[in-house]
């Protein structure tokens, strides 16, 4: 880990990342700098890398050129080349490790059907952390209030609507104190109803002083709670600034017709 | 048109002005629709007439009543010998054993299927490879020819040495002393079960949505942790109902130990009952009636492990495809959302 003096410490680097998926290129080329406390949204049309350049900061995917830097450790592989120039990959036990320190949300919220809402913020705790069974228990029944869930902890995932899933997956990354949270269209799977109760969720982490990387359509949201608004397109990053650099005044055609097309 | 829906007995009970009073429950496929509103009489119906159910329950009816009678005053059936030796200790302890038999080689079978079902997922090319190979040796050869085969491992493989290869010997034993009848009889039949559930576990485990895997390696779970907390339990409820096919199958398989020779099981103790007798019609009773007995045991535990795997998944079923396809319907007639809400949806 660095010991960056300044305040604005990077805990998200992504340096030239390029992400091939056979012959078809995703990301070009993105670079992206998150600091800490920070909150980056992604914003683009469907296709343009958005998910893919999330996916990328904790491995789910595996970058094709560049390198991702989490605190500026160098992320799944040794910190320096070998001699002959190649990169030493990390053992996938290694590779846990680094994604244990990012908590993610899924557009599809992902819940383990099998356990209940408690059940599935104690289970990393318990299982990656070694907590025991009454300090995970503990935590989670915190972090379910938090999210507004206390009287749901013992509900299966099947019982719960869509806003109250996506919250218990919130609090279920939450659980392992992630350094940064990663977000991946959080409200595109929810009846318009429900976006208000997540965002409010994410709003308060913000707050909180979280580091996040938002991919949302919810423009509202990025205006209101973004630090840094990145427009993607067909892999690139276009255009990066404050919420009125970026979508008030838009400087390329491209997001002058995104924006058209979702305000 | 509407002459037609007069008629229908199924739509006609449900007036359309009950329908459309209905309040849509778009994101809530667990309520059931509303009770008919107060003051509203529900048409009265007269179902329409189906001569054809009760002639053929008549018919089907007679016929049954013909085999019971049949089977009841057979005098070659000689129901007294079967009430007899129902419960002869020799039969008594031949059920043991087939239960015995039947527990331990589908418990074998299970561990043996599970490590061939994880291996056939692995990256590993040897281990993908080896259990393939298991899986087609041993589901393509017969089972009795299996039994045979197990029967004849200690003339086969006398001693089992283990130590360095090529270098000294640690421990050395004889097969002879270790592989009795009955352990011999067990491998063989959990090794034959082992294939054929190794195909029934690896599609339970690729049934499990991959979105689990990626939300477990996201949390920082190793790829062990993932497959025994997470996608095992979820493989279960779909591998537990033919996991019960397979262990009622696995009940009367047990009969054809006698190739190994095991002489102890049901089969076999009822049979040496009938050939002193000279009685084999009631002895095959006996037998057929124990093992309906031990089924009707299986299926209840069955019952019960399809209960306990089922938790958390009853209610979300219908939710499925369906479900969201209707909540997508439902934000797209609000028109709260931008154009295109779902630009990125995972298909």
């Amino acid at each position: 880990m660095t010991n960056t003096p300044e305040q604005t410490r990077a805990v998200i680097a992504v340096e030239d990342v390029h992400k091939m998926f056979g012959d078809l290129h995703v990301l070009k080329g993105c670079d992206l700098v998150v600091s800490a406390g920070e909150v980056a949204v992604l914003v683009g049309p469907s296709g343009s890398g958005k998910s893919t350049l999330l996916r990328c900061i904790n491995q789910l995917e595996e970058p094709t050129a560049g390198r991702v830097l989490v605190d500026g450790e160098v992320q799944g592989y040794r910190p320096e080349p070998l001699p002959d120039g190649r990169w030493q990959k990390l053992s996938s036990a290694q590779i846990a490790v680094q994604r244990s320190r990012i908590g993610m949300v899924f557009q599809r919220f992902h819940l383990f059907p099998h356990l209940t809402a408690l059940g599935n913020v104690m289970e990393a705790p318990v299982q990656v952390r070694g907590l025991s069974k009454a300090a995970a228990e503990e935590k989670a029944r915190t972090l379910l209030e938090r999210v507004g869930l206390a009287d749901r902890a013992d509900h299966y995932p099947s019982e719960l609507s869509g806003g109250q899933q996506q919250r218990v997956a919130i609090a279920r990354a939450l659980a392992m104190d992630p350094e940064l949270m990663l977000f991946d269209e959080p409200t595109s799977a929810l009846d318009p109803e429900l976006v208000s109760e997540v965002l409010a969720v994410l709003k308060d982490l913000a707050a909180d002083g979280m580091t996040m990387v938002v991919v949302t359509h919810e423009m509202g949201f990025a205006r209101e709670v973004a630090d840094q608004v990145v427009f993607m397109d067909e892999g690139r990053i276009l255009e990066r600034g404050t919420p009125e650099e970026v979508i008030d005044h838009p400087r390329s055609e491209r997001l002058k017709g995104f924006l058209a097309s979702v305000l | 048109m509407g002459q037609r829906r007069r008629h229908d007995p199924d739509r006609g009970s449900e007036p359309p002005a009950v329908t459309t009073t209905q309040p849509p429950a778009p994101d809530d496929p667990s309520v059931p629709p509303p009770a008919a509103a107060q003051g509203v009489t529900p048409l009265r119906v007269k179902a329409a007439p189906r001569p054809g159910t009760w002639i053929s329950a008549v018919i089907v009816a007679l016929l049954v009543l013909g085999l019971v009678s049949f089977l009841v005053t057979n005098p070659v059936l000689e129901w007294g010998t079967v009430a007899t030796y129902l419960l002869d200790v020799k039969v008594i302890q031949g059920v043991g054993w087939t239960l015995l038999l039947t527990l331990l080689s589908m418990v074998l079978g299970t561990v043996v299927a599970l490590t061939a079902a994880i291996m056939r997922r692995s990256d590993n090319p040897v281990l993908r490879g080896v259990s393939w190979a298991y899986i087609f040796v041993f589901r393509g050869i017969p089972v009795y020819t299996q039994l045979v085969f197990w029967g004849l491992f200690t003339v086969i493989v006398p001693k089992i040495v283990v130590g360095v290869p090529f270098g000294p010997e640690l421990l050395s034993f004889s097969t002879r002393d270790l592989l009795t009848a009955f352990w011999a009889a067990v491998i063989g039949l959990g090794l034959n079960e082992g294939a054929y559930l190794a195909e029934i576990i690896r599609s339970g485990l690729n049934s499990v949505d991959k979105g689990q895997t990626e939300a477990s390696k996201a949390l920082g779970m190793s790829n062990g942790r993932i497959l025994r907390r997470i996608i095992v339990p979820q493989a279960m409820r779909v591998i537990v109902p033919p996991l019960g096919n397979e262990t009622i199958g696995m009940l009367k398989t047990t009969s054809l130990v006698l190739a190994v020779p095991f002489t102890l099981d049901l089969t076999f103790a009822t049979n040496g009952i009938a050939n002193k007798l000279f009685t084999p019609i009631p002895l095959l009773i006996v037998a057929a009636l124990w093992y309906l007995a031990i089924t009707s045991v299986l299926m209840v535990g069955q019952h019960y492990l399809e209960r306990h795997f089922g938790r958390g998944f009853d209610a979300r079923t219908p939710a499925r495809g369906g479900g969201r396809r209707s909540r997508q319907a439902a934000v797209n007639s609000a028109g709260t959302t931008p154009q295109n809400p779902l630009p990125e949806v995972e298909l």
